[in-house]
């Protein structure tokens, strides 16, 4: 059976060139980059050219670059070293739309009696400037605010959000696992203190991220122990992982501008024929902004576990943000806090492209997905 | 990804008697688009008070459905009274089983199926359950009522188990004290009468209690007399023993047999069960 794999927001299919990059370091260049030999030279040389990819990609400078074991480690370390260097400040904001990696780590922090603004966002899901620069206080240990969201795909105006933070002298974190290789950072012009990052988004195998931490900010390592990554994340470094990371930010940044056309072309396909083809749907997430390979549609009336399983059987891999599958018994509090109603909410599906999506991968969904939602809404007690 | 059965995966893929059913006489429906699961069942019971014909529509995941479709074979030829007898175990076994976290999808269908009986007997169409009792989970309209029964019904112990097959406490949370302090206070009143459940039993769950009650009860007393006791059948209310050992040969085994074995399945099994030796 074939499969089409439109879950990339998930995780991504690890890139052939990545995986050759890896596999030298995975066999015969086992060495500690630690060590003092010239066999283990050749793995730390390996790591220097991958920090310098990954900040290239970023417009950043390799010594900003610090390597983690993934997206949830670096928006930990961010919001452990904010508090931990300004023990005075003992106020959080981010948005009630951000990944649990950075939401409950911020609720975590809340319970140790830190005050939280949980920014609200409107029913495209786009943030209050207002709401924003109103909660800026000088108490504030650090804003965090996802550069764009998992399941809608809506892109912040973190440059701006950046500058208001900066006005005031705040430190800035933004969770960009989903934004980076899908549309331009510069870190030359936004002014993010900390940036986390993952690598399966872009194609490296599961088991690598990043924190960006800009040049002269305080930071307080959240991993203690040996004296890599310059003493900011200890533990012997995950040299293949390390490497494919690198490999994967040269990719992305080669193929960026080209790439983003070609996927929001695809979505965009996509997108316009399943709305027209099946009635009573609706668009999830602010069109205008959002990133290209992300098309979040709801179907009312209709369940979305019941409809990933009926895609799931064809070979077409999606996600919902439905109770069933959340793992809870509420919808997304993506959705949730976009305020979609419950008739669309429970009937939420997401399709995630990326580069290796074809045409006919396309096609294929196209011409499929009607008679699912068609026979589910037979057989639903709710018919308008 | 859940792990369902191959049975809930064919009701699923080609669901029985789905759609409405045009002559129906009781129509029983539970949940809501909110809660994210909702069905309408619909059942054609003749005078003979046999459900004749059967019909569902589900709003819901895999396993609402194959629920739903399960329960419409089960209860197709079954007389209603007999049919309100099924628990959402029994649901739950005839597709082999569902995932914990979606117990809850059973309790649907016998809430639907109990709802579409009081109906077409001119009660209302709302499971006894929800009728008394006070409510504890606002999210999902979850009385205390109902969270005994299902814990009763299924043997639960923990507020996760509750909220697996309830969904109370699923949502935000504002009542997991509330069925912490339910739960506590129904494991501490916990003779084994308190876990019958009083309204129906099933033939299983008769036997089940019939032989739990023989060997912690009343297997105990007979062996320090140096007697035994061997369960031969149960049928319906009618409970066969045998007396062995010692008791096989004593003049007063008519005297065991009412007052001791008789007397203590009543007790802790049903309060009408007869007892009879082979």
């Amino acid at each position: 059976m074939r499969t089409v794999y439109l879950d990339n927001n998930a995780t991504s299919a690890v890139d052939q060139s990545v995986l050759t990059a890896m596999l030298p370091y995975l066999s015969t260049l086992y060495g500690n980059p630690s060590s003092m030999y010239a066999f283990a030279g050749q793995a730390s040389d390996a790591i220097d050219n991958a920090r310098e990819s990954v900040a290239a990609l970023l417009g950043a400078g390799p010594d900003e670059i610090i390597f983690t074991s993934c997206g949830s480690e670096s928006d930990n370390t961010a919001f452990w070293s904010a508090v931990q260097t300004q023990p005075e400040k003992r106020h959080l904001i981010t948005t009630r739309v951000e990944h649990p990696a950075v939401l409950n780590v911020a609720q975590y922090w809340e319970r140790q009696g830190y005050r939280v603004t949980y920014l609200g966002v409107d029913n495209k899901g786009r943030l209050d400037m207002d709401e924003y620069t109103g909660a800026l206080s000088d108490d504030t240990a650090l804003v965090s605010i996802m550069f764009a969201n998992n399941e809608v795909g809506n892109i912040y105006p973190v440059q701006r959000m950046a500058e208001a933070a900066k006005e005031k002298g705040l430190l800035f974190h933004t969770d960009a696992v989903q934004a980076v290789g899908k549309t331009p950072i510069d870190l030359r012009h936004l002014q993010a203190d900390m940036l986390s990052l993952s690598g399966h988004k872009i194609h490296t195998p599961k088991g690598i991220g990043v924190l960006y931490v800009r040049k002269g900010v305080r930071f307080r390592p959240f991993l203690r122990g040996g004296h890599q990554e310059s003493g900011r994340r200890a533990g012997t470094e995950n040299v293949p992982y390390i490497i494919g990371m690198g490999e994967a930010a040269r990719i992305a940044a080669e193929n960026l501008q080209e790439e983003r056309m070609q996927v929001a072309n695809l979505r965009d396909k996509l997108e316009t024929n399943l709305i027209e083809r099946i009635p009573d749907c609706i668009i999830n997430g602010d069109i205008e902004n959002r990133l290209p390979n992300t098309c979040n549609i709801s179907f009312k009336n209709v369940e979305g576990e019941a409809i990933l399983l009926m895609l799931d059987r064809l070979g077409i891999c999606a996600s919902s943000g439905s109770a069933c599958t959340s793992g809870s018994l509420e919808p997304s509090h993506v959705l949730r806090a976009m305020g979609v109603p419950f008739n669309y909410a429970h009937g939420s599906i997401r399709l995630s492209l990326s580069r290796y999506t074809t045409d006919s991968d396309v096609d294929y969904v196209i011409e499929h997905f009607p008679g699912i939602i068609k026979t589910l809404r037979a057989i639903s007690p709710y018919k308008d | 990804m859940w792990q369902y059965t191959e049975a809930v995966h064919d009701h699923f893929l080609h669901p029985h008697n789905a759609g409405p059913l045009d002559d129906a006489n009781a129509i029983g429906e539970v949940g809501s688009l909110a809660c994210g699961d909702a069905l309408k069942l619909y059942l054609k019971i003749n005078k003979a008070g046999v459900i004749e014909n059967t019909g569902f529509e589900t709003f819901g995941c895999a396993s609402a459905i194959a629920s739903s479709s399960v329960l419409t074979d089960m209860v197709k030829g079954m007389r209603a009274d007999d049919a309100l007898k099924i628990t959402n175990k029994d649901i739950a076994t005839a597709l082999g089983g569902l995932p914990k976290q979606k117990m809850h999808c059973s309790v649907m269908g016998q809430e639907a199926l109990e709802a579409a009986i009081r109906q077409w007997k001119g009660e209302p169409p709302v499971p006894h359950a929800l009728e008394h009792g006070e409510m504890v989970c606002k999210c999902f309209g979850v009385t205390d009522a109902q969270i005994i029964r299902t814990m009763r019904e299924n043997g639960l112990k923990t507020v996760e188990e509750v909220t697996n097959y309830t969904k109370a406490g699923g949502a935000c949370g504002e009542c997991l004290d509330k069925i912490t302090e339910i739960v506590g206070k129904e494991l501490s009143l916990k003779p084994l009468t308190e876990i019958r459940p009083k309204p129906r039993m099933t033939n299983v769950r008769r036997m089940q209690l019939v032989l739990k009650t023989l060997d912690e009860e009343i297997r105990p007393r007979l062996e320090s007399d140096g007697g035994d006791i061997e369960l031969v059948d149960v049928d319906g209310r009618r409970v066969v023993v045998s007396l062995r050992g010692r008791c096989s040969q004593c003049r007063s085994s008519d005297v065991t047999i009412h007052n001791l074995v008789e007397r203590l399945l009543r007790e802790h099994v049903e309060p009408d069960i007869i007892v009879e030796e082979a």
